[in-house]
């Protein structure tokens, strides 16, 4: 990974909507250039997706995020792998990792209330075949989402003029 | 009968010879106004790395708030020392050869009052930043200004600097990559220099305190050129690398007798640079090195955009290869630096720095900082259009 493709992913991080003509401005390639090298970005499957982080809360919709942990036992012939395909199938759940320390897999799950989000695990999550137990955490409020620091308000402490 | 009243007549005279600063002024201006786009600030708009704050905090936490040595942390030192053997493969002795200084400022006066008898001449590379022939002035000296022009992209020339040494020269301030015109020297270039240094037995001050922010070229060290080790005084810091500007942490590098002179007045004035200022240099030099160049490459996607965009409304500007300045030149609208900045000012709200404020020859040029967001760039790029348009 060379400096420019660093650039280039650093400004669509910082924001998706960024275009090519623009990235362009930025780092001194063509256009076009820029294009070929997101594609393959694309392809490669170096540039995952491109979303928008919202804050529901600002928004007014009242979403609610648990943190669901799970011990699972696995089986002959059936790896995490096979595990973590049943639970990511769910529209309801939002991440799935495999993790390390006194439980195997976390999700974050998100409903429209608690109960919602309760009777989801119970009943589609808990039921599972491999799932040995599960703890729940629901959470109360989201302070940073994927880098972003949600609901702070920067205040410029610069002197506008300054040797 | 003397006016009683008037406490001014107790002023020193040769604060008579500094006149006032160019950048207060417009700093007065700029705060009459609301929702200004600055493109006139001379610091980095990142905040400093949250490690380097946390490891500060930290050692406030800790009690680490009693006063260092007076050359400042040993491992403070000893990173440095460190660091110019890696980057420049240079040795400074971290007992004699390296001294902690209250930024690049503090080292800057002390450098020059060690080195300057009354009525010794200090070369001063024009246009140059502020601080310099007022320090030598200060310090009883006569600043002698070398003019560097936009045709050489504002690089020292051989044959000017030699017409400005006369047999009181002592010394020769040096700063590149350069505030503000985002100048820098290679190495066979500052070579050239180096052999003139050497015929007239001179001594270097050379603010690299922009070293880190170079692009696309590798900075020189000029204490690393044949023979100018002994005669340089090496002035580097955090502030612009680190974007630790509020913390006031910078060194000095020089042969031991020099740093054993800075450090006798340095001893008395400062006693030593803020502990927990030096903490959070440790932390920098130690782990910042990611967060750094991140910030470097954000400033040279932001230096296209800027300097292509001066380009494109019709203020030619030269390809500054350091620092976060453009320095464009707005000789085409027929107005002063000072007159264009001014009227900008108040008809679009874009605060930019007159290129005079640094010394005659940046008269009709801009300072322009590019250490401001790409957001606000793009507005003050189109706010200078308009404004352009509106003249013609
Ligand atoms: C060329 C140059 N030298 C020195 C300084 C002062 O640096 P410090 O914050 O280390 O005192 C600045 C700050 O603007 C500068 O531009």
């Amino acid at each position: 990974m060379d400096n420019v493709d660093k650039n280039i992913l650093e400004i669509l991080e910082q924001d998706a909507r960024t275009k090519p003509d623009e990235i362009a401005k930025l780092t001194g390639i063509s256009g076009e250039e820029i294009q070929e090298k997101i594609k393959r970005f694309e392809q490669a499957g170096i540039i995952r997706k491109y979303k928008t982080i919202v804050d529901w809360d600002v928004a007014g919709e009242d979403y609610v995020y648990a943190i669901i942990e799970l011990k699972v036992t696995l089986q002959r012939r059936q790896g995490y792998q096979v595990i973590a395909e049943r639970l990511y199938k769910f529209d309801e759940v939002r991440s799935v990792r495999l993790i390390s320390g006194d439980h195997d897999i976390s999700l974050t799950v998100r409903g429209k209330s608690m109960k919602q989000v309760a009777f989801f695990v119970a009943e589609k999550i808990a039921t599972l075949e491999n799932i040995q137990s599960t703890s729940t955490h629901f959470v109360l409020k989201t302070y940073k989402e994927d880098g972003v620091i949600l609901s702070e308000t920067e205040q410029v402490k610069r002197l506008p003029i300054t040797p | 009968m003397l006016n009683n009243c008037d406490p001014s007549r107790f002023l020193a005279s040769k604060l008579e010879n500094v006149p006032p600063s160019g950048i207060r002024r417009f700093f007065d201006l700029v705060s009459d106004i609301d929702d200004v786009v600055s493109l006139g600030v001379g610091e980095p708009d990142f905040h400093t790395p949250w490690h380097i704050r946390e490891a500060c905090i930290h050692a406030i936490e800790e009690g680490e708030t009693s006063y260092t040595s007076n050359f400042g942390l040993k491992e403070l030192r000893e990173e440095i020392s460190n660091l110019y053997l890696l980057r420049h493969s240079t040795h400074y002795n971290p007992e004699n050869e390296v001294l902690i200084t209250t930024g690049v400022s503090e080292a800057l006066d002390i450098a020059i009052r060690t080195i300057v008898n009354p009525g010794d001449e200090i070369i001063i590379v024009e246009p140059s930043y502020v601080a310099y022939t007022p320090s030598v002035i200060f310090s009883g000296g006569t600043p002698v200004p070398v003019k560097t022009h936009v045709e050489n992209n504002f690089k020292l020339v051989p044959e000017d600097l030699r017409s400005a040494i006369s047999d009181k020269t002592k010394a020769i301030i040096l700063n590149y990559p350069n505030n503000p015109t985002g100048a820098a020297m290679g190495k066979k270039e500052l070579e050239l220099i180096a052999d003139i240094v050497e015929e007239n037995d001179l001594l270097v001050i050379s603010d690299e305190i922009y070293e880190c922010l170079t692009y696309n070229k590798k900075h020189t060290c000029f204490a690393t050129l044949e023979g100018m080790k002994e005669r340089t005084i090496l002035l580097n810091g955090f502030s612009k690398a680190y974007s630790m500007t509020g913390f006031r942490v910078a060194y000095a590098l020089a042969p031991p007798e020099l740093i054993n002179a800075m450090m006798l007045i340095h001893q008395y004035t400062m006693l030593c640079a803020p502990t927990i200022a030096q903490i959070g240099a440790i932390e920098a030099l130690k782990y910042g090195n990611s967060s750094m160049d991140k910030m470097v490459r954000e400033y040279d996607r932001r230096r296209r955009l800027i300097v292509n965009g001066f380009n494109d409304i019709g203020l030619s500007c030269f390809e500054p290869e350091g620092a976060f300045y453009a320095f464009p030149s707005v000789r085409s609208t027929g107005l002063t630096s000072e007159h264009f900045a001014e009227k900008l000012l108040n008809e679009q709200k874009v605060a930019t720095v007159p290129g005079d404020v640094f010394g005659e020859s940046g008269e009709g040029f801009l300072r322009c900082s590019y250490a401001a967001s790409t957001e606000n760039i793009k507005i003050a790029l189109e706010r200078i259009e308009q404004f352009i348009s509106d003249l013609e």
